[in-house]
């Protein structure tokens, strides 16, 4: 076996994607086959005071529609549990389901959803993270005290820390502070999100989809059509291209809603202009950094307070800002860390995971933080990170132990790549050797 | 109104009913059950959907499917005889010129239209001509080297 690792091996599945074999969700056409288009807000906030189907139901080729009441189960799904699958009164982003209407074909379907008689009370929406957390401003939730969420009840903020800022402050020669944004970012696969939803001979619900995830998602599909996850067949692994974008659920629901209610197999799927608007996208980061660090290069004491802009919707950014802490102090030795993480709603589509997830944009703002250190210390850019780099041993701020460090040997490695020549006590250095410099970590208080 | 349409797919001959705002993809794709062609973006911009028409590389989103009336249509299925993979196919598989692959079939019919035109492309050439063709899992640098390869003759038929 081992003689293969380090090899670079074809695919097992190669042939079917370069001879074209491979089937994509959106390659099912299914005899009967009808087809999904979906009404989706035109306001960011608001509240709908009035809905009228009729008009879509009794177009000539449309099968039949879909709005909250049509949901068999629990209208809510999402990492967070917090997002209806059609929303029934408050509107909290543009582009949120209102409603679907389901044809012969999307022509039709499309014909359909023109027809929806709807009235909204358009309210005043709010999209700036720090204007979301003044007191006065717009509610994302009616029913909430403020747009921060609440990790547990009444807990707007999530602190990790080990050892003593403070302490490692009054040790620091140097304090270095800074302010890093990071920006919004959508995924982009070239398949956009599809699902193709039946019921096979054995009456369950067949699904077909381009989830990531399949185990985060099927229970919550199970609650929304109040089924036993025994009745859901749910049949993915072929995805064309995810990034993180088909961890949330943005088809499966209103297929399988559609197929459970008209007994029919059913397509929908999201328009590349539907799909680049309104899935779940990277969320906005903001992070004050405040480091404290020797004359010596000696990283001492880290205090991050940073802030994600979740969108309309958990999803999964609260856990993102908990990911993002764990490793916003970089692959450092940092004897005292304090990070604090609010994630707050906006009425924005909803932010959720996307590649390296959360991580790099802690990263990002800490190496520019050892740039601003080696310019206010004169130590060579590269000496500090070698002298601070995690080694077998070291804790991070959730204070697990790190194992198999190798931040050295990694930028000895980009050094030598770059063309750049490391002096010898740097090349010397290595991720199980703990450098001179370092003083004993604090003890962790648990 | 649907109209009667006869054109050459993958080597034979077809005779379809086709309504004149219906694209040459959703011919394909849903009527046909040819899926080789993928709906990236329906509207020209990602290269997915690339089929050869009468040899050379068109959005088949953006083909009315009335006008390749009598033409002759060439898709990813058409590439391999039976089992033998096309030069192409061999090179893109066993170099790993994809990870999700959704992007392949197009991308397969513009290196073939390339190399049909321009045996040995530089790699300037190589890069001009496929650069409609998107693909974002990155996979740019070993569809380069896959087609390269084929023009070098390290892949016979």
């Amino acid at each position: 076996m081992t003689e293969y690792v380090g090899m670079s091996m074809p695919r097992y599945d190669g042939v079917g994607q370069a001879t074209g074999r491979t089937k994509y969700v959106d390659d099912f056409v299914l005899p009967g086959m009808v087809y999904v288009k979906v009404l989706r807000s035109p306001v960011h906030k608001g509240v709908i005071r009035h809905l009228d189907l009729s008009a879509a139901e009794n177009t000539p080729g449309v099968v039949g529609v879909l709005s909250a009441e049509d949901v068999p189960g629990v209208n809510l799904y999402g990492a967070g549990g917090d997002q209806p699958v059609f929303t029934p009164e408050h509107i909290r982003y543009k582009g949120e389901l209102i409603a679907a209407v389901v044809g012969v074909d999307e022509d039709t379907a499309m014909e359909g959803v023109e027809k929806i008689d709807i009235q909204i009370e358009e309210q005043t929406p709010v999209f700036d993270m720090f204007e979301a957390m003044k007191p006065d401003a717009p509610l994302v939730r009616p029913d909430s005290e403020s747009n921060l969420w609440e990790y547990e009840p009444g807990q707007t903020t999530r602190v990790m820390y080990i050892g003593d800022v403070e302490e490692g402050f009054a040790q620091a020669e140097h304090i270095v502070e800074g302010r890093y944004q990071t920006g919004e970012q959508d995924h982009a696969p070239l398949e956009p999100h599809a699902s193709v939803a039946y019921l096979d001979e054995a009456e369950r619900l067949a699904i077909h989809t381009v989830s990531q995830c399949l185990y985060f998602q099927l229970g919550q599909l199970a609650a929304i059509f109040g089924l036993p996850m025994s009745k859901i067949r749910y049949i993915g692994g072929t995805v064309g291209g995810g990034f993180g974008g088909k961890n949330h659920i943005h088809a499966d629901h209103v297929a399988g809603i559609a197929a459970l209610k008209f007994g029919r197999p059913v397509k929908y799927r999201e328009t590349r202009r539907e799909d680049l608007q309104y899935s779940t996208k990277r969320g906005v980061f903001i992070l004050d950094y405040k480091t404290g660090v020797r004359d010596d290069g000696t990283l001492v004491a880290n205090h991050i307070k940073l802030w994600h802009d979740s969108g309309a919707y958990g999803g999964f950014s609260p856990y993102g800002g908990e990911k993002c802490s764990m490793f916003a102090s970089g692959p450092y030795h940092i004897p005292n860390i304090r990070t604090e993480a609010q994630t707050i709603l906006t009425n924005k589509a909803g932010s959720s995971s996307m590649r390296g997830f959360t991580i790099m944009n802690g990263q990002f703002p800490m190496e520019m933080q050892l740039h601003k250190i080696a310019e206010e210390t004169g130590i060579d850019p590269w000496e500090l990170r070698f002298i601070n780099a995690w080694r077998d041993g070291d804790k991070g701020v959730s204070r697990y132990t790190v194992r198999g460090a190798g931040a050295i040997e990694a930028m000895k490695k980009a050094a030598d790549l770059a063309g750049i020549e490391l002096p010898e006590h740097l090349l010397a250095m290595d991720s199980r050797t703990p450098p001179p410099q370092r003083g004993e970590a604090a003890d962790v208080v648990d | 109104m649907k109209e009667t349409l006869s054109f050459v797919l993958n080597g034979s001959p077809v005779d379809v009913l086709a309504a004149p705002t219906e694209t040459l993809l959703d011919l394909l794709r849903e009527q046909l059950g040819v899926t080789g062609p993928k709906r990236g973006c329906d509207e020209g911009d990602c290269g997915t959907c690339t089929v050869l028409l009468d040899g050379q590389p068109v959005r088949s989103c953006l083909t009315i499917a009335l006008t390749v009336a009598g033409k002759e249509i060439t898709t990813v299925e058409g590439l391999a005889d039976g089992r033998k993979l096309h030069p192409l196919q061999k090179a893109f598989h066993e170099r790993g010129a994809f990870q999700c692959g959704f992007c392949t079939p197009g991308m397969l019919m513009s290196a073939k239209a390339l190399l049909d035109g321009n045996p040995n492309p530089t790699r300037r050439e190589i890069v001009d001509h496929m650069s409609g063709n998107l693909c974002r899992c990155g996979s740019y640098e070993e569809v380069i080297e896959a087609i390269q390869a084929v023009a070098n003759g390290e892949y016979k038929e």
